[in-house]
């Protein structure tokens, strides 16, 4: 039995009512020991910024494991880690979600993953949700070894998924289009 | 040692969409996509650990009184009362059971409750247009609400959206997240809809939902009937060995 899949259509610029959480930007809560902010900016092939995005992120835990049944290795919770951020470009464009940094993963080819989250954007303009990585940039020789970074074709491509540290986490700008378009992925 | 594990990974796969009936990310006739799709093709993402997992939401997210939308203010929003049910499915023919689903919409009148819509309908007191609820052991979900109305926007001259609900869905997997909208059947305005013709032909009819008289309730509401199919796992187990090759 095959079913054809639900089609996509475009978030909308009402987002806010349906999908806001009090709750959403805190995968942690933000006096958790370790806790880091990413944030970013989302910008439009204009480079101006865009006002009314959702990012969701969805990672493992600083141990690289998930709380899930499919998880081959088990699943393992970590009490007030949910592992899933939701949140909105305000002011200015930018996002900004609470978590801890996941730590490295089997890649099920004998290698790890560097650390990384997997992010969906969902924007009016976008009509279906567009996915890409956060990689961090202080983590050269996890990434070095990493399968998506290294089947990405050159550094600039690469670059486009390289968080940089601030003073209280990470931050990483998303370009929908221009000279710097982020690469992004199909899942 | 943190973040070792068997090298040998035995992953569920996520069956590819049918790219012929996928909505495109951009759409000519939808203005607002031409700053905004990204021009350069998506790079295949194998799936891999992050891809086959994703969040388990719903406890102690949502009560029960958030699948009635009429029911959230001290009276009752004006317009048709609905009763919106469906599966939630996945390719496979599998129920989705206990995931989350969220939904919101315009009121009667066409007007959104946000500071961006100011087009010259009345809002509604009793009505805020947030509904949430879980899915059932069979997958099923059910919001009572008001039908939303047809609404102008700047798309072109004399835009108008067809009537509809904005859906959200996480499935068990990042890979079967899904942001859709429902239709209702027989809507004078799907022709001129960037939105609805972005579809490709073939598929726009899994967007429309379907009268269903049989779940309208006597001197009380009219039924629409909604499935939602998300991605479903391939049977065969997929395997990756150290070399790479597929078991």
């Amino acid at each position: 039995m095959s079913l054809p899949t639900t089609p996509s259509a475009t978030v909308g610029p009402y987002l806010s009512i349906g999908l806001t959480w009090e709750d959403g930007p805190y995968v942690v809560a933000p006096d958790t020991s370790g806790a880091i902010w990413l944030r970013g900016t989302v910008f439009d092939g204009n480079g101006d910024a865009v006002p009314d995005a959702m990012v969701e992120t969805w990672q493992a835990d600083p141990d690289g494991r998930f709380d899930h049944v499919d998880d081959p290795r088990g699943a393992v919770a970590r009490p007030g880690f949910r592992g899933f951020g939701r949140a909105y470009t305000v002011d200015g464009g930018t996002w900004a979600v609470c978590t801890l940094k996941p730590g490295r993963l089997p890649d099920g080819e004998g290698g790890l993953q560097a650390p990384h989250v997997d992010v969906s954007v969902f924007a009016r303009g976008l009509l279906d949700r567009v996915v890409t990585r956060i990689y961090f940039a202080d983590e050269a020789a996890a990434n070095a070894e990493d399968v998506v970074l290294r089947s990405l074709p050159d550094d600039a491509a690469r670059q486009t998924l390289l968080a940089t540290p601030t003073e209280d986490g990470y931050r990483l700008d998303i370009h929908l289009q221009g000279p710097r378009e982020t690469v992004f992925f199909a899942v | 040692m943190t973040g070792t594990g068997p090298s040998r990974l035995l992953l569920p796969r996520y069956l590819p969409e049918d790219g012929a009936a996928r909505t495109p990310v951009g759409f000519a006739g939808y203005k607002s996509t031409a700053l905004r799709a990204p021009l350069h093709a998506p790079v295949e993402l194998p799936q891999r650990l992050t891809e086959i997992t994703g969040p388990v939401l719903g406890e102690g997210r949502v009560r029960p009184e958030d699948a009635d939308l009429t029911r959230q203010h001290d009276g009752e929003p004006q317009g048709q009362r609905i009763i919106v049910h469906g599966r939630v499915l996945d390719s496979g023919g599998k129920p989705v059971p206990h995931t989350l689903v969220e939904v919101w919409q315009a009121n009667a009148g066409g007007r959104y409750r946000h500071v961006v819509d100011n087009w010259p309908a009345p809002l509604d007191p009793n009505f805020t247009g947030l509904g949430r609820c879980l899915t059932d052991g069979e997958g099923r979900y059910e919001f009572t609400t008001i039908k939303p109305g047809a609404y102008p926007w700047g798309n072109h001259h004399n835009a108008w959206r067809p009537a509809h609900i904005h859906f959200s869905l996480f499935g068990t997997a990042f890979t079967q997240r899904l942001v859709t909208q429902m239709y209702f059947p027989d809507d004078p305005l799907f022709f001129q809809d960037p939105i609805f013709n972005a579809i490709p032909e073939a598929a726009r009819h899994l967007a429309i939902s379907r009268f269903d008289y049989e779940r309208t309730e006597d001197n009380w509401a009219l039924g629409f009937e909604w499935d939602i199919v998300l991605r479903g796992k391939d049977q065969t187990p997929f395997e990756t060995s150290d070399d790479g090759d597929v078991a």
